[in-house]
């Protein structure tokens, strides 16, 4: 991948469902580092955007192209009733990658989580923070050059949310490109370096961070920074 | 009361010195039961949506109209009857699978559906084909699965209508615990009945104590 291509590009994509209009003509080209976060209030289409670049869901207009390898997870994983290092050797494991790498991988992926401790525990008797965490290690060991996360600390009290962003930046100064979603200014403001502001369904603006929240471009983020409620 | 209590000796000691007709009606139970046991879950892997309906309405199939409705299918005049299964432990393991079959396949089939539902979208994010999917649903059911066999297990040992019919009762070749039981208590031979009783209900007891172990196993993986 070159320095200057685009991992991931939207072109005027459309999606409907239940003969709703969900998404409607989003465009963008992400930048090459650094994280993206796709904000805007609860139900704008961003967990929609995030299925559509992950190849989860089909735009029905439109086209997603992805030049780097991507991994997405999900606003809530599922984990499967095995130990942490099982599952984050699972998506390996479906690839076919050999026993002796994906062993190593594991170890590096839960040592970038700060999962090391709890390899050996059945993963889904770990608290929801930690179980976020495993899904991340998980995403991260497949080595993806595009990290696609849809609202990793939702369901996250403060401690757990801050180790959450914790990895989250170490997978960011590891040279992964991250995309992510959330509904919380705060977080957006600790960790974006760029802003695509979402509301009903479209992409109202793609922005350096630090300019997003200084002047914001449309009327629709500007209440949103306000604290305002926007339906 | 000094019936019963004499009734309960001797079939405890019936029990306790390994009786030799006992120990042949226990084997032969637990035979015909397990092979019914395995043929109904290999072919209950098989089921499919048009099955459902039909498993659901076997669930509650009378036991002696299987047995009626497998009697004619057997007997020399019936369809298989060149076979020459009728009153053969055979026939008895068939009536027994027709039986459990649906207990096993619906059971099975629930928690499959429920594990699909539950992480369908996860397994698409990790990149599984369908057959990887097939696969690791059929893995995660591992705490369940048994569970399914062990209710069909439950049903087929304490059968008795249907093996009577197509088994016959026959000393030595197709006696059960339950259908000598019926047998030995009609006669009024209540210690050899019991001991089988004791038997039947200690096997019981054995099947839910698996359950439940299977079920706290499961609840330490957090499944």
């Amino acid at each position: 991948m070159s320095a200057r291509m685009s991992p991931l590009t939207f072109d005027d994509v459309h999606f409907a469902a239940g003969g709703r209009k969900l998404v409607c003509g989003i465009s963008f080209a992400l930048g090459s580092s650094g994280i993206s976060v796709l904000l805007g209030p609860n139900g704008a289409g961003k967990s929609l955007a995030l299925r559509l670049a992950a190849g989860l869901l089909v735009p029905s207009a439109g086209a997603v192209r992805a030049s780097a390898a991507r991994a997405i997870v999900l606003q809530r994983p599922v984990l499967l009733r095995r130990s942490v290092a099982d599952n984050v050797a699972y998506p390996l494991a479906l690839r076919g990658v050999p026993r002796s790498e994906r062993a190593a991988r594991v170890r590096r992926a839960l040592e970038a989580t700060r999962l090391a401790a709890h390899a050996e525990r059945p993963a889904r008797t770990l608290s929801v923070g930690e179980q976020q965490r495993v899904a991340l290690a998980a995403a991260w060991a497949r080595e993806p050059e595009l990290l696609l996360l849809d609202e990793p600390a939702a369901a996250l009290d403060p401690g757990a949310t801050r180790e959450l962003e914790r990895a989250i930046g170490a997978i960011r100064d590891a040279g992964v490109k991250v995309a992510m979603s959330t509904h919380d200014l705060a977080q957006a403001r600790r960790l974006a370096s760029e802003v695509l502001f979402v509301h009903e369904g479209r992409l109202l603006e793609q922005t350096p961070a630090a300019e997003f929240f200084r002047s914001p471009g449309s009327e629709e983020a500007r209440r949103f920074l306000a604290g305002e409620l926007l339906a | 009361m000094t019936e019963i209590s004499e009734a309960f000796a001797t079939a405890w000691r019936l029990i306790a010195s390994g009786d030799a007709e006992l120990l042949e009606i226990v084997s032969l139970s637990l035979r015909v039961t397990g092979a019914a046991v395995v043929l109904a879950a290999l072919a209950g892997l098989g089921g499919r949506r048009a099955l459902v309906a039909l498993l659901s309405t076997g669930m509650a199939l009378p036991p002696v109209v299987v047995g009626l409705a497998l009697y004619l299918v057997l007997s020399r005049s019936g369809p298989l009857g060149a076979l020459e299964l009728l009153f053969t432990p055979t026939a008895m393991v068939i009536a027994q699978a027709v039986l459990v079959l649906p207990i096993i396949a619906s059971l099975a089939r629930q928690s499959i559906e429920d594990l699909a539902r539950e992480y369908g979208e996860q397994l698409r994010a990790h990149g599984a084909s369908r057959v990887q999917a097939a696969l690791t649903l059929l893995y995660e059911a591992r705490y369940s699965l048994p569970t399914a066999l062990l209710a069909g297990l439950g049903r087929a040992v304490a059968e008795v209508g249907a093996v009577m019919i197509v088994g016959g009762n026959i000393a030595h070749v197709t006696r059960t615990m339950t259908t000598a039981i019926v047998l030995h208590s009609s006669r009024g031979d209540t210690a050899l009945a019991l001991a089988l009783g004791l038997i039947l209900v200690a096997l019981a007891a054995l099947v839910n104590g698996s359950t439940e172990a299977i079920r706290g196993a499961a609840r330490r993986a957090g499944a």
